[in-house]
Order: C-alpha cells, then structure tokens, then sequence
C-alpha cells in the first residue's frame, strides 16, 4: 500500500515536558487511522507537528509523500484538519463560512459539493444561522463541511467527538466511514476506546508515546490472558473482594460486569466462581471473554507503568 | 428508608419560547449514585444549574439538601459539593492552597482548615508533594484532590459534572473507586457522562430528552425494559431521532 502519511522518530519537548517520543508510524493511502489516548498523550502536538504548524525537535515526517518542514505550503493546501477546538468564525453564518474556507483554498462550495452534500444537507435549512449560535453537534458538523471542501486529499480530525454524546458519535463515525468510500485517508484522534474498535488500524499513545500500533483485533491480540468477566448484583463488594485475593492480577469496573485477570493460567471460570461462592457471592456469574480494547489500553498501560517503576 | 436529598416536582425552566426542562419530577435518597444523563442540549445543564442554586426555576418546586430552590438557594450553595471537568483546582497554586482556598470559600475556620488539610494531604498521601504546583501533578492525582476539596465541607450530595471526560481509562476507574468509597460512607452523588459503562455504575439513572425525564429507574430495570445488552443501546434507542437541534 502507497503511503499518505509517515512519522520517523518524531519527538517535541516544551521546556522539561518531553510531549512527544521517537513517534513512528505510517499511514496507508485511504486507511482509516485513529490516535486514541487521554488528555495530556501529545495527541494534539502530534497532529501540529503533522499539519505543518509546529516543527518537530527530532526526526521528521512526510505527508502526501512531502516533508513537513520544507514543504508545509504545498501540505497545506492538500490536506484538511478540524482542530480539538471550535474555530469556525462565530460572527459568519454557516453558509459564509463554508465559502469563506472554498475561497481561501481557491475552489467554490458548487465545484465540491458532491463531498459534503450529505453532512452540510442537515445545516442547510439553518445557513443563514451565525456559526456561533449553532448546537455543539450542528457546529461539528459545519466544521467536518469546511475541513472537506477543498476535497483534500488527507483529513486530519482532532478530538471530534470529545465532549458529544453517544448518538452524535456514533453519527459522525459513520460518516467517517462513507468519507472513507470516496477515498480520503483520515487520521482521527479520540479518547472514547469504543471508538478505536470502528478504524482500520489505531495507535494507542501514552505520556508522549507510542504503547502499541495495530488493527483492532492485532490490538486485542496483545493482551495474552485468560480474561473473566465476573456479575454480581453488589458490584463494589464484589471488586473489593477480588482485589484483597493474592491471586488477582487486575480488577476493573466494566458496566455491569468486573473484568478480571489472574495470577494462575489456565484456571476455569468454575473454579472462580466456587472460590467466590465461599466468600458469600451467591448468585455471582463468572465467564470467560475475549479482551476487548479498552481491556487491551489498560494491560498496556500497567505494564508501561510496571516497567517505569522497575 | 433512608432521607430524600433531592426531591422536584414538575421543576421547570423556560428561556422565552425555549422549554429547556420540562415539569421534571424526581428524589434522590441519601447515599444514592444517581446518574442523569441525555444528549447534548436535552436539558442536563439547565437542570443541574437549577439544582444547584445557580438558575431561578420558571415553575414547578425543589428542595436540595433539605433546603428549597426558590427561598433558599444561598443554604443550598453551602451545602452541596460540585465538581466538573472544567472548573475543579487552580493548576497554579500548590495542593496545600489549593486545599485552602476552597476550604476558606465554604466559610471552616483557620483551624479546621489546618486539620483537615493535614489529614487529606495524609488520606491521599500527598504529603511529599503538598507545596508543588498543582500542574506539576498527574491527571489521576489531580482528580482524587479535586473530588476531595468538593467534599471537604462535608456536604450531604456533591454534584459530578462529566468528571471523567477525555481521562485515561484507568484513571476513570480510580476516579469511580472513589465515588463507590464516598457513597458508601453514605454521600450521596449527582453524577453526568457521556460514557454508557459508567452509567452501569449508578445506582438510579435519568435519561433526558428534549427536556423531559424519559426514563428513570436502575440500570438493569432499564436494559431489561428495552431488551437491551448495554447501556449503551438504551440511550441510543431513547435519544436517537428525537433531537431537535
């Protein structure tokens, strides 16, 4: 697969904070591509770096096989990024922003309209609206329809579903996926795990660096435990219980379930569940499941810490 | 049974035309994790802003903490604890005044403030760390004190407003540890996300559309109602299609 976007060893350092570390990666030309991590994983100064607007300290990158330090003109002309932030012009209408944003990449609404019709086609009916007056989901939207309307060739999408409730997200990702039919490659970053499940392949990153790059089902491959998942109708009895046990290794909180790990291999979900009948948790539940990613993130996690610690 | 810390009936607010809550009816009991969720603009923001003595409901009534929402809303402010992603601790002063500040703002006197301030830095074990700025502090660190200081005049219900956005996965859990902890040592707690696991995690849930309750009951009673295997398909099922942007 030809490549639209290539990290090599990319580090950032503001002051004594070491943002981003020996950052390498590489994105195929129509992938679907997710950053996850939390606030604080250099998500944001990763995707700076890679839109030409902040220089790398170390290593390099190519976007759209051009190197972002030498060739940030002719990147930015190509590509299109929606930043964490709402930076829309609020006092412009919606309408006026999206010519304003044609404008500056010197193509018109009409020449592409084909790209955003299905997204800008919900704001129509409010075009005369000032940006600023728009709903959090209609504003997303608006942004999604001018980061797009010069047809770029790679879209970058900050944190766009951070802060936007489950049926929004859940939108917008299948939006993502039919702007991904029409052959735009898309590097997006979120910190919703539910999400990373819906890319091609995902990078999970951590305090400035890279824990692991995979498919979502290479991702969960990692974990490499027997995972239980444990029900019990008093929850937190049941997750300080399992935690005070010498054999746990890891005990979360998972909805309605505890996901469980254990010291002992190839242990059956009965022998646990007779092990927790003895303690007084009648009527528990025990299964064993097959990790997920969240489960994956937090393994990768404890082990970063673990080995940081040693 | 115990005591009703929450308690409206046909609370109501109205911006012009705009019915943002509307004639929401519900109590929430002592030590309770009621979770109250909804998409964005279905009303949580203007409920909880009534709720915490913030907003002056149009009709309808409220007590909160025993106190009620329209002759008493100053009571209410000193009584109830609040935190949000936003606004928690000031990343430029350090744990120890960070500590003080908010301690001084619920009106405890100099020594009370001494003592519990020694005796949080010692709970959180934060005692080698007490004069560092507070940005100098991982996220994790930082929302165990922050969950603290809303607490530290010991109200009867603190109100959780998306605590856990943009978190790591693991530090969201700690953050719930914390939350199973205060409850039952019999805080009661008002909690919103946008992460359907955590809404497992509530004892009682309120789902918000368009300004109404349309659903009030435990987690499970809900899935099992809807046939659902998550929280998740609920509030998708609920909330899809009924937005008015």
């Amino acid at each position: 697969m030809k490549e639209a976007l290539l990290a090599e060893g990319v580090g950032k350092r503001f002051g004594a904070v070491n943002a981003l570390q020996d950052i390498t990666f590489a994105v195929g030309e129509g992938e679907l591509f997710g950053i996850i991590g939390a606030d604080g994983a250099g998500k944001t100064t990763l995707f700076r770096i890679l839109t030409t607007l902040l220089l790398p300290d170390e290593g390099s990158a190519e976007v759209l096989g051009l190197d972002v330090e030498r060739s940030w003109r002719e990147i930015r002309r190509r590509i299109g990024y929606m930043p964490g932030r709402f930076s829309l012009y609020p006092d412009l209408s919606v309408e006026e922003n999206l010519r304003f944003f044609a404008t500056v990449f010197g193509t018109t609404v009409e020449k592409n309209y084909e790209l955003i019709r299905e997204i800008y086609s919900q704001l129509e009916p409010f075009k005369t609206r000032r940006a600023g007056k728009l709903s959090g989901g209609m504003k997303q939207k608006l942004a999604l329809s001018c980061a797009l309307v010069h047809r770029p060739a790679l879209l970058f999408l900050d944190e766009p579903t951070t802060g936007v409730d489950a049926v929004s997200r859940s939108e917008f990702w299948q939006m993502l996926r039919r702007l991904k039919e029409q052959g735009i490659t898309i590097l997006v970053s979120t910190p919703y795990m539910d999400e990373a499940g819906l890319c091609d392949r995902i990078a999970f990153m951590q305090e400035g660096g890279v824990l692991a790059i995979d498919s979502p089902a290479g991702i969960t491959a990692l974990f490499g435990k027997q995972l239980f998942a444990i029900r019990h109708t008093q929850t937190w009895q049941l997750i300080t219980a399992l935690r005070s046990s010498p054999n746990a290794s890891s005990v979360y909180a998972f909805g309605s379930a505890v996901h469980y790990t254990d010291k002992r291999s190839a242990l059956r979900a009965d022998e646990l569940l007779a092990d927790l009948q003895a303690k007084g948790f009648e009527g528990a539940e025990v299964r064993q499941i097959e990790p997920g990613i969240e489960d994956t993130f937090m393994a990768l996690m404890e082990k970063r810490t673990e080995a940081a610690h040693e | 049974m115990s005591e009703t810390v929450i308690h409206t009936e046909k609370l109501s607010k109205r911006f012009g035309d705009f019915v943002a809550v509307d004639a929401l009816s519900f109590s929430v009991r002592g030590g309770e994790i009621f979770g109250f969720l909804g998409a964005n603009g279905a009303g949580k923001t203007t409920a909880i802003r009534m709720l915490t003595g913030l907003l002056a409901p149009t009709s309808g009534s409220a007590t909160v903490a025993g106190f009620d929402l329209y002759t008493s809303s100053e009571q209410i402010k000193r009584n109830i604890g609040y935190m949000s992603q936003r606004f928690s601790l000031y990343d430029d002063l350090t744990v120890r005044e960070n500590i003080r500040f908010f301690a001084g703002i619920y009106g405890l006197s100099g020594k009370v403030i001494k003592e519990k301030t020694s005796s949080l830095l010692e709970t959180l074990g934060l005692v080698e760390v007490a004069d560092a700025r507070l940005a100098s502090l991982p996220l994790g660190w930082k929302q165990k004190l922050a969950f603290s200081v809303a607490i530290l005049h010991e109200p009867k219900i603190v109100f959780l407003d998306e605590p856990t956005g943009g978190v790591d996965p693991v530090t969201r859990r700690r953050f719930w540890d914390m939350i199973y902890e205060a409850s039952e040592r019999g805080l009661t707690i008002f909690v919103t996300t946008h992460y359907m696991d955590e809404a497992e995690y509530c004892d009682r849930l309120c789902i918000m559309v368009n300004g109404r309750a349309a659903v009030l009951d435990t987690p499970e009673a809900m899935k099992r109602h809807y046939g659902a295997e998550s929280m998740n398909e609920v509030f998708l099922h609920l909330a899809r299609g009924k937005q008015a942007e």
